[in-house]
């Protein structure tokens, strides 16, 4: 048969596929119509053969791969990869790792599944609903009824089931409850990161910190490495958290930074949440103070008083200004909270924490250089970080001489405890500014940063910064062997009225160490502290927050691997002693 | 009077015409093929049925009681005239849209589709019985299409076309949307479709496919696994793949094969599997060649056709028939994306079987020999 079809493919080869031409002029009606029916069954037969030809290929290429599978055992690695292939379903780990900068996790992703429900299955809600609680405890029967009874063929009855729930809602067999393969978030460490990695939602989209700012990025699956270390963040909190405790505090901000990186170590704002339990938040453990609040920071600015004016060459160590009495300035009177009533150094200035003395050196290098260096050193702009929740500083406008002498002492502007640990670590690292980063740099890809300051002058704070530590407000925060250096601060929150509230203060203490060669700088501040038996009844930042930076300090040196040098080698590299001459009295009590 | 075994040569009863004008070879193949398909169930489906918990021979018996009817209703189809035939694929068509609509409304939900309707206790799945006689149907527009001028049996063929489709799409059944449509593509084609809109065609096809990957999941998916088996469970056809080379030349012998143990649908849409695997290359080949005759020996019978109607409903019955063969081996044979697609008269399943014998009938009815040039009785 196969020869007859071949013998009229070959008598046909000749004529193509097309239809043959119109030889019809010149014919009758039926003759013309007859042709018309020859063409159109001429035109089938040469097509039916085009088709006869195609099927007989198919064929002979199936009989062929019979031949290959059976005889020639062809395709044999083929089968064997997809025998072994052939249970293993795709786990679908969508959102990625987010770890520290030694790789410990802190935020992961666990399959789950979720127990929904085609309630056009369901045979019966009541029966169904009933077994569902039994099994389900936290379900509510008259809910899971309502949902079984809805005419609709998709109903979540329960997010994230553990394996054993799985099991045993199975093991029910009840027809129409189907299980949906998700993931869940989850944050190994409770809410010692909170603010900082934020939170998804039951979609898993970020939906803050973090997670919000690198969604994309996580969803890709590609793991993000951040610049906070485990150890010092749970150091810090445990001592926040002591401080918050102690002094019947209503919060706390903790920041540990890298001076020459810009890395943060460390970031706590208490109180905090846990983003395992989204559904526990409210928007106050929500705030991140450390970069979304802005404070006026009171006697740490003037850490960057001093810088500017020695850096604008308008003081030296050497200066002297007269603190005997208060300083007066059109209906605004400054004065010492306690004060010295004498002409003092610049030295002194920082330890006995004079207002009216910064006010002096801030009227002598003048608005303009105060406006130009603060700018520089990243106060008037808003941060620049990684989370979505950033808060933009309070800057006076117009800026008058009266601000000038406000701000010299932290009063009158209002930043991000964020801004201040960056404009400390260009004071103490060389001069230079480096922006504040969450994600650890690659070694050897850190930024260059600006230089903001001379080198002399962040020598200089560096010696000044650890007199203060040593005979001054910060003295507290002394910690034997890392040679703290820092300033403290005690601001009067503006209450509802905008007058200052002397009760409820903003302490803090900002330090860095060790000072003859700073690896760190570290700030802790305490919200609206109460004074103790203990301090005496004093909350300011040298009796609340100093002692909380020194316990931190202490016990993260060791982790950081800071060396631990005498003071006789701190010394050779920053002398102090000779500062010694400069001062009345080196053991004069904590002044703020 | 000797009792005569056949029909005279002058007997002119019914079935004594039937009987010289009917075309035994194909007959002949018909029956090879029916045949190979019974034994294949009995080997085949006893390991499904006790499987699923049912009794061992649940499916050869259901088989065996549909093939006689079947043979029965195939010879009483091949009786009909080629008027006869287009008569009962024009009551037919309508009936089987009818019961598609019907399915639709009442029909149950079985594995996410809509494709069975229970009349008097039997399941049905009426698009089975709609492909044929869409076929003929076609064929009949197209053929007067082009015999007479003012006739818009183009027209009325693309729009039955699409009510056809549209159905088939909803319920849905991508595959059989699919095979309807290459039918009525090739009988267009036959009918003289110009060439420029055969390119078209190709191409507007082609979207199509791409069309129903973007937009059914499970056909993506199928596809997916086809083009990189490592992306998903390709456990059927790896399975079938190895139960072909341990069945080598020639097989491990009736009842020795493992596959039908293991594969779902060993008695349907894998059925060549536990051929190979039992039986070899040898009945391999044996169906392969049975398929082929059959679609050649029918195109060949067209080839001497002169009525236009009959050409392009006999090819269009026969294209549906070996296309349906070439996907179900094809697939098996992991030459292309799995498809869920009886092979016929070889695979369980009876409204399959009762809609192919109505269409095989139909084939050889329009193939007997006539006399005269163009005529219908």
């Amino acid at each position: 048969m196969i020869g007859r079809l071949a013998t009229i493919i070959k008598g046909r080869a000749a004529t193509a596929l097309a239809p043959p031409r119109d030889p019809s002029r010149g014919m009758t009606e039926s003759q013309r119509a007859e042709a018309q029916r020859r063409r159109a069954i001429e035109t089938g037969r040469n097509r039916l053969l085009f088709t006869g030809i195609m099927f007989t290929l198919a064929f002979a290429v199936i009989a062929g791969r019979m031949v290959d599978l059976t005889v020639l055992k062809g395709g044999e690695t083929q089968v064997r990869q997809q025998a072994r292939m052939a249970r293993t379903a795709p786990l679908e780990m969508g959102r990625a790792d987010i770890v520290d900068r030694n790789g410990v996790v802190l935020a992961t992703s666990l399959p789950t599944v979720s127990l929904y429900a085609n309630a056009n299955e369901v045979l019966d809600p009541e029966e169904a609903a009933a077994k569902l609680v039994r099994v389900l405890p936290d379900l509510s029967r008259a809910d899971v009824q309502a949902r079984l009874s809805a005419p609709r063929n998709f109903v979540y009855l329960k997010r994230n089931l553990t394996p054993r729930e799985q099991y045993e809602v199975n093991a029910l067999g009840i027809p129409g409850l189907y299980f949906e393969r998700g993931e869940r978030r989850i944050y190994p460490h409770g809410g010692l990161f909170s603010h900082v990695l934020g939170l998804t939602d039951i979609d898993n989209n970020g939906i803050a910190g973090l997670e919000k700012t690198f969604d994309g990025l996580l969803k890709s699956g590609t793991p993000l490495r951040l610049a906070l270390d485990a150890r010092v963040q749970t150091v810090m909190r445990n001592e926040l958290l002591r401080a918050v405790e102690t002094f019947s505090a209503i919060g706390a901000i903790g920041m540990v930074m890298d001076v020459h990186t810009g890395e943060i170590i460390s970031m706590v704002s208490l109180p905090d949440f846990d983003p395992n339990n989204p559904g526990a938040t409210t928007a106050e453990n929500m705030f991140n103070r450390a970069t979304l609040g802005v404070y006026e920071m009171g006697s740490t600015f003037k850490l960057l008083n001093t810088a500017i004016a020695l850096d604008s060459g308008k003081s030296t160590l050497q200066s002297v200004y007269d603190a005997s009495k208060p300083l007066r300035v059109a209906r605004f009177t400054i004065s010492d909270f306690h004060g010295k009533n004498r002409p003092l150094t610049v030295p002194e200035v920082l330890m006995h924490s004079s207002n009216i003395a910064s006010a002096k050196m801030a009227i002598d290098y003048g608005t303009e250089t105060q406006r130009a260096y603060m700018g520089a050193l990243g106060m008037l702009r808003t941060a620049a970080i990684e989370l979505p929740e950033v808060g933009s500083p309070l800057v006076p406008s117009p800026w008058r001489e009266i601000n000038t002498m406000t701000i010299s002492y932290g009063h009158g502007i209002a930043v991000t405890p964020l801004q201040v640990v960056t404009g400390v670590s260009a004071l103490v690292n060389g001069g230079i500014l480096r922006p504040a980063t969450l994600v650890k740099h690659e070694p050897g890809a850190e930024p260059a940063g600006q230089r903001v300051l001379k080198e002399q002058t962040s020598y200089q704070m560096r010696q000044l910064m650890r007199l203060t530590v040593m005979g001054g407000s910060g003295s507290m925060s002394e910690v034997p062997g890392y040679h703290v250096g820092g300033k403290t601060g005690t601001a009067e929150k503006l209450g509802a009225g905008g007058t200052y509230r002397r009760k409820s203060l903003l302490s803090s203490f900002i330090a860095a160490f060790p000072m003859h060669d700073p690896r760190y700088v570290v700030l802790a501040m305490i919200d609206e502290p109460q004074g103790t038996k203990e301090t005496f009844g004093y909350a300011t930042g040298g009796w609340t927050a100093a002692p909380a930076v020194g316990r931190v300090i202490s016990q993260i040196g060791p982790m950081l691997g800071v060396p631990s040098t005498t003071e006789d080698q701190a010394e050779a590299v920053l002398p102090i002693r000779y500062l010694h001459t400069l001062t009345k009295s080196t053991a004069s009590a904590s002044t703020e | 009077m000797s009792v005569s075994i056949g029909f005279g040569r002058t007997d002119t009863s019914i079935l004594g015409e039937w009987w010289w004008t009917v075309d035994r070879w194909l007959l002949a193949a018909l029956a090879a093929l029916i045949a190979v398909g019974a034994m294949l169930i009995l080997a085949a489906s006893p390991a499904v049925a006790e499987r699923i918990g049912a009794d061992s021979f649940h499916f050869v018996r259901r088989q065996f009681m549909f093939l006689p009817l079947c043979i029965v209703v195939m010879l009483a189809v091949s009786l009909l005239s080629p008027r006869g035939v287009r008569r009962l694929a024009a009551i037919g068509l309508l009936a089987a849209i009818l019961l598609m609509i019907l399915t639709l409304l009442i029909g149950p939900e079985i594995k996410g589709a809509t494709r069975w309707i229970n009349i008097a206790g039997i399941s049905l799945q009426p698009s089975e019985f709609a492909k044929p006689f869409f076929a003929v149907v076609a064929a009949w527009m197209f053929a007067e299409a082009r015999e007479s001028n003012a006739f818009p049996g183009n027209m009325i063929a693309c729009g039955l076309y699409a009510v056809v489709a549209s159905l088939l799409l909803l319920q849905p059944d991508v595959g059989m949307t699919l095979v309807l449509s290459a039918v009525f593509f090739a009988q267009f084609f036959l009918a003289g479709l110009p060439l420029a809109l055969v390119v078209i065609c190709i191409m507007a096809g082609v979207a199509g496919v791409i069309g129903a990957y973007q937009s059914f999941p499970h056909v993506a998916s199928r596809v997916d696994r086809f083009l990189d088996p490592s992306s998903g469970d390709s456990y059927q056809v790896a399975t079938a793949m190895q139960a072909f080379k341990k069945g080598g030349f020639f097989g491990l012998g009736p009842g020795e094969g493992r596959v039908k143990a293991v594969l779902p649908d060993a008695h349907t849409d894998f059925i060549m599997a536990v051929a190979g695997e039992e039986f070899g290359l040898i009945l391999c080949l044996v169906v392969v060649g049975l398929f082929a005759f059959i679609v050649l020996r029918g195109f060949a019978r067209m080839l001497h056709e002169d009525n236009l109607f009959v050409l392009l409903a006999g090819a269009g019955l026969l294209v549906q028939f070996g296309l349906q063969a070439v996907i179900n081996m094809g697939s098996t044979l992991h030459l292309m994306p799995t498809k869920g697609m009886t092979l016929p008269f070889i695979s369980y399943g009876g409204s399959s079987l009762l809609a192919l014998a109505i269409a095989m009938g139909m084939v050889l009815a329009l193939s007997r020999r006539r006399f005269g040039t163009g005529g219908l009785q």
